[in-house]
């Protein structure tokens, strides 16, 4: 059986193009004492198969939770989730544990996402165990060996426990976790940011050997804009609980044109000192995201506000070659 | 350069700690130099020995387990390692002071801002009236850029630059010849950890402060620093100012870092990673601590110990095919 799913799985990745994942008017708003906090507001974007989005933003800006809508492991205020044309969000227990099978998540610290109490053979058996499918034991042995060797984890790491691995080694765990059911989509929510640099190259370059083997697509959450360009093929910034500007990947880092991208990328320390960048100092701090002001979200750290920033909520513009821009003063 | 304008000079020091598994060799033969007024990046990976090395310098190790076999420190002529505990909070504080990783832990949470500025300057400066020292500290928090009516607020009432803003507040408060900063601004966002660069960095020209920069972020170090040293499992394996160390780097583990991390500027296909993983500081491999994930490492590298070698002047490399290089 294992080996016929493989099989399906390079022939679909074979089969490249079509969206696999739409996002539409994706909300998330959470009730506290001092009012409504929208984490996620009115965010749309759509997939290709067998391509990466890479999803930017700072902390608190709704990146990570609309990673978990996703997966509806937190339930979206609003909104559809379409994966492979159907809306997630209607789906029933049943119907989504089955759907789960293709889209699954990796955490940011697998040191937390792991049970320490459960070996790694345990950890990576358990998905296959919770969708039933491998009833004989021997094949499910095969199955998480087969596994661990797919996620570069020696065999005798077997009956290792979390805390005995590092951190590579633990988010490789995390990694074949992920795949024990041949998914399709996979969620990448911060899989690097807790990895030491030679550790990251190390696990980037798995994610990329493994959706060229698999023909999985990529939703890829960080902070880190020099690791999200390496892996991207299409990127999405987020401030504040809103898509501020969407582009291909190269376009993006070329052309930036929403004041915030433009002082997000000039913020990022280049390795190198051969470059001169011109660094926009944004001031001050991300504002509240419970009950926002109306307006652009941006409007109060922008160098370029003007009056209508405060009033009118920029919609996504147009500027062609899939480069969308939300800023009243962009002209389309 | 003169003898005088060295700040601080560490000679062979030693640093291990002793636990019941084992001696873990955190810090061995580790000589460094800073001149006044200039910035020391110090990269390395976790367990490098980074913060143990300035801990020493500091002399917070926390003892036991921490032991200091051996070594020199000295600062503005005088080994810091010789003087007593009273001798040493004298210096603490104010001619030295250290900036922490997370500001949310190094901060009083039951105190407020201004106070905590306040007491050090107090600390160091009994003479000063209470009144004084308040208006002192209220300058400061105007200096890192926070107005100082927030004085009288709670750390939990600063977001997370914020209350790093204090702590840098709080360390140049009173004026320190050097400051050791642990990855500062790690835990930020990236605008806000442009913010704080850029604060230390015009902090750092006013009042002429030398720096010892910890940050595994060459990017950061691109940015900010004169000097570098590149640490690997408790040695310092490279060495030289910036522009060697980007431009030329020699020892396999600098090339290795550099060719492993993404660039912004630049389009790369594949990462190249440095296989393997960093050694256990209680099991060090024999020979050359790096030759288990050296790609150029031969038998020789495996039973012998490099030397530190000085390839152009200023640039010191620890590897012992530059070692046989040289020798030819």
């Amino acid at each position: 059986m294992s080996k016929a799913d493989m099989k399906n799985q390079t022939v679909s990745g074979e089969a490249n193009g079509g969206t696999i994942l739409e996002v539409r008017g994706l909300k998330k708003y959470f009730p506290t004492k001092r009012g409504l906090l929208h984490a996620v507001d009115d965010v749309n974007f759509s997939i290709e198969k067998g391509k990466t989005m890479g999803l930017v933003g700072e902390s608190g800006c709704g990146k990570s939770t609309v990673g978990r809508l996703l997966l509806r492991l937190t339930e979206a205020t609003e909104g559809e989730i379409l994966f492979y044309g159907e809306d997630l969000r209607k789906l029933d227990k049943t119907a989504m544990r089955h759907a789960r099978r293709k889209i699954q998540i990796v955490f940011q610290d697998p040191y937390a996402s792991l049970d320490g109490r459960k070996s790694v053979f345990e950890s990576i058996a358990e998905p296959l165990k919770v969708q039933k499918l491998y009833p004989d034991k021997k094949e499910l042995e095969e199955k998480v060996y087969e596994l661990m060797a797919t996620a570069g984890l020696a065999k005798r790491l077997a009956n290792s426990y979390p805390h005995e691995l590092d951190g590579g080694r633990r988010q490789r765990v995390g990694i074949a976790r992920a795949l024990a059911l041949n998914p399709d989509f996979l969620v990448l929510d911060e899989p690097v940011s807790a990895l030491d640099v030679s550790i990251q190259a190390q696990v980037l370059n798995l994610m990329e050997e493994l959706q060229e083997k698999f023909g999985l697509t990529y939703l890829f959450i960080s902070h880190d804009l020099s690791v999200v360009k390496h892996i991207s093929d299409t990127i999405a910034v987020m401030y504040l609980g809103k898509i501020v500007e969407t582009a291909e990947c190269r376009d993006l880092f070329s052309r930036p044109l929403h004041p915030y991208t433009q002082a997000l990328l000039s913020a990022v320390p280049i390795p190198s000192i051969d470059y001169h960048v011109e660094r926009i100092v944004l001031e001050g701090d991300v504002p509240s995201p419970i009950n926002p002001e109306p307006g652009c979200r941006f409007a109060g750290r922008c160098r370029f506000c003007e009056e209508r920033c405060h009033k009118e909520m920029p919609e996504l513009k147009d500027m062609g070659n899939g480069h969308f821009v939300a800023c009243h003063l962009v002209n389309g | 350069m003169s003898e005088k304008s060295k700040l601080l000079e560490i000679r062979d020091l030693t640093v291990h700690y002793v636990t019941v598994d084992g001696t873990v060799h955190a810090v061995e033969d580790l000589s460094l130099e800073l001149e006044e007024g200039k910035t020391l990046g110090l990269v390395g990976e976790t367990g490098a020995g980074k913060t143990t090395t300035v801990k020493a310098v500091m002399q917070i190790l926390p003892d036991p387990p921490a032991k200091i076999i051996q070594g020199e420190i000295s600062f503005m002529g005088e080994d810091l390692l010789k003087k007593s505990k009273k001798a040493m909070r004298k210096i603490r504080g104010k001619q030295i002071s250290m900036i922490f990783q997370d500001p949310m832990t190094s901060l009083n949470p039951v105190m407020t801002v201004g106070d905590q500025i306040m007491e050090v300057i107090r600390l160091h400066d009994k003479k000063l009236s209470r009144k004084d020292a308040w208006i002192k500290a209220c300058e400061m928090l105007e200096l890192v850029g926070i107005k100082s009516d927030r004085a009288t607020d709670y750390p939990h009432q600063f977001s997370g630059g914020m209350k790093q803003r204090v702590i840098i507040a709080m360390a140049l408060a009173c004026n320190p010849k050097l400051l050791i900063a642990d990855e500062p601004t790690t835990a930020l966002d990236v605008t806000i950890q442009a913010q704080v660069l850029e604060l230390m960095r015009k902090l750092k020209a006013q009042y002429q402060t030398s720096m010892i920069m910890i940050t595994h972020d060459l990017g950061i170090v691109a940015e900010i620093c004169d000097y570098v040293a590149v640490m690997y499992a408790g040695e310092i394996v490279e060495y030289g100012n910036k522009e060697q160390l980007f431009h030329r780097p020699s020892h396999p583990y600098t090339k290795g870092l550099f060719a492993c991390i993404p660039n912004l500027m630049e389009e790369e296909m594949k990462l190249v990673p440095i296989e393997g993983l960093t050694p256990d500081p209680a099991k060090l491999p024999q020979g050359c601590r790096f030759h288990p994930r050296c790609p150029y490492a031969s038998e020789h590298c495996q039973q012998k110990r490099p030397k530190t070698i000085e390839t152009e002047p200023g640039h010191f490399v620890k590897c012992l095919l530059i070692e046989g290089r040289e020798k030819e």
